[in-house]
């Protein structure tokens, strides 16, 4: 039998709240499969398994939160034995990695805002509550099992949990009509806080070095207006994508600057994971892998890509998306900037960025002319390679760019 | 042929789907588009695409520059569907 536990989503996170269950006891999955639904405060991630296997037990229930690594869920292999304790009441999350030997009950592993309900001997325990009167819920410390909900279907509504809280609900405060809502607010706060936090680590714990160089773009836009006017307006690919694409191959091709620094050493990355750096509208920022970034097309990249961009954009992230990626690339020149010095995001040792692509004086052959350009810029952990090494990773970056039809 | 007030219709929808905390009504037809929603060339090449599958009309890349604000987008598109429906 194993164990199903809460995965980490990203250095910044600690915990996770439940949402909602995919799968109940008995259902065959596969690893890679979704089967959960996890709010890390920064989103909310659609959460893979990691192993094939058939569900024992769910043993958190829905809306409760759990610190990173604890047991969500038990099952066994395919063909294998059911172990007798299948269907069993779960009682409140165990602390992984193993818990003490605590007279019974143990205590939940962190502050829940009161013991989880009494799970159905049919796992049917799921709730369905809006999202909004979930987080009214967490506000008030109100247990969403003890709601009656009034809702479609029974569904808990914000009226529901307010009514049951015994906390004063101080009254929602005037909003204009283009303001957002207080639920959008909350998650906009946690998110600033969540980047802050894993930035100050970043600034702190690495010592940052800072390269830049500037790319002549002439040959890539040529190629990629010549290749957009055979394509269909839905296959057109941005200059985006081939930036992306040069990275990625030169990452490959630099081992020792992707992947990650772990507990004073230098793990290399099974495989070119690119998280890229996507701002969200109204504030904050993710950055998603694509995977095996250095194996695919540009049609591919543009594909997942826009993918990324738009679930990034909706709040459907997975889980393999938060904590896969072995380097990182920001585009910042997007939003017309010149050039971008990055933070690292850590565990990760280094972090490509990419000013504006745009039309500047370039010399070259004795004559100066007028060219379209890019400069690139490395920020990279000095505990995990020196200025020699990171100059050659931008130098292979321009010579990826130089030839275009090979990206 | 569609008019240009239903064009017009069509763009400022497909613009609030692509940034849909901005409100219609608070978009200025003479400022430009990428500065004023906060879009990006990823979001662009969805407005483009969404207006092609919405109007039939294509646009081609090097036209984009054509389209910066909301009236330059709603002209280009008037003068694009003439041009067809005379050829």
């Amino acid at each position: 039998m194993s164990e199903f536990v809460m995965p980490s989503l990203g250095a910044d996170m600690e915990a996770g709240t439940l949402l909602d269950w995919y799968i109940k006891p008995g259902d065959t999955v596969k690893r890679g499969d979704i089967v959960a639904l996890v709010d890390t405060s920064k989103a909310e991630i659609e959460v893979e398994i990691f192993e094939d296997g058939v569900i024992d037990e769910l043993v958190v229930p829905v809306g409760i939160r759990v610190p990173v690594g604890a047991v969500l869920a038990t099952l066994h292999p395919v063909g294998a034995e059911v172990p007798a304790a299948v269907g069993a009441p779960a009682g409140p999350p165990r602390a992984a990695p193993a818990p003490p030997p605590a007279p019974a009950p143990p205590a939940p592993p962190i502050a829940v805002p009161t013991p989880p309900a009494p799970v159905a001997a049919d796992g049917s325990h799921r709730l369905r509550v809006s999202p909004l009167a979930r987080r009214v819920a967490e506000q008030l410390g109100v247990n969403l099992a003890t709601v009656t909900g009034s809702g479609p279907g029974g569904a808990i509504t914000r009226a529901d949990v307010e009514r049951t809280s015994t906390v004063a609900v101080p009254a929602p405060p005037e909003t204009a009509a283009t303001a957002p809502p207080p639920e959008s607010i909350d998650r906009q706060a946690a998110m600033r806080a969540a980047i802050g936090a894993l930035m100050a680590r970043s600034k702190r714990e690495i010592p940052h070095y800072y390269l830049q160089q500037e790319i002549d773009m002439s040959r890539a836009i040529e190629w990629l207006h010549e290749t957009n006017l055979e394509r269909p307006v839905n296959d057109r690919l941005l200059p985006s994508v081939l930036l992306l694409s040069a990275v990625a191959r030169a990452a490959a091709e630099m081992p020792e600057m992707n992947g990650f620094w772990i507990d004073g050493e230098f793990r290399p990355g099974s495989g070119v994971h690119l998280g890229v750096a996507i701002s969200l509208r109204g504030g904050g920022l993710v950055a998603p892998a694509l995977h095996d970034a250095d194996r695919k097309s540009l049609a591919e990249i543009m594909a997942g890509v826009r993918d990324l961009v738009q679930r990034a954009r909706a709040g459907r992230l997975r889980s393999s998306e938060m904590s896969d990626p072995t380097f990182t690339v920001t585009n910042l020149g997007e939003h017309g900037v010149d050039l971008v010095h990055g933070v690292i995001y850590p565990p990760q040792v280094a972090l490509v960025g990419f000013g504006a692509v745009r039309e500047r004086p370039w010399a070259a052959g004795g004559m100066l002319g007028v060219r379209p350009t890019v400069v690139a810029t490395l920020a990279a952990d000095h505990r995990a390679s020196d200025g020699h090494t990171g100059s050659r990773l931008l130098t292979l970056i321009d010579r990826q760019l130089q030839k275009p039809e090979n990206l | 042929m569609t008019t240009e007030q239903d064009l017009r219709a069509i763009v400022i929808s497909v613009l609030t789907e692509v940034a849909p905390d901005v409100d219609p009504a608070a978009i200025d037809p003479d400022t430009e588009l990428v500065e004023q929603l906060d879009i990006d060339s990823m979001d662009f090449l969805n407005i483009v695409v969404a207006i092609n599958e919405r109007t039939g009309i294509e646009i081609p890349e090097r036209d984009y520059p054509k389209l910066s604000t909301l009236n330059d987008a709603v002209g280009y598109l008037a003068h694009a569907q003439k041009q067809a429906a005379g050829a």
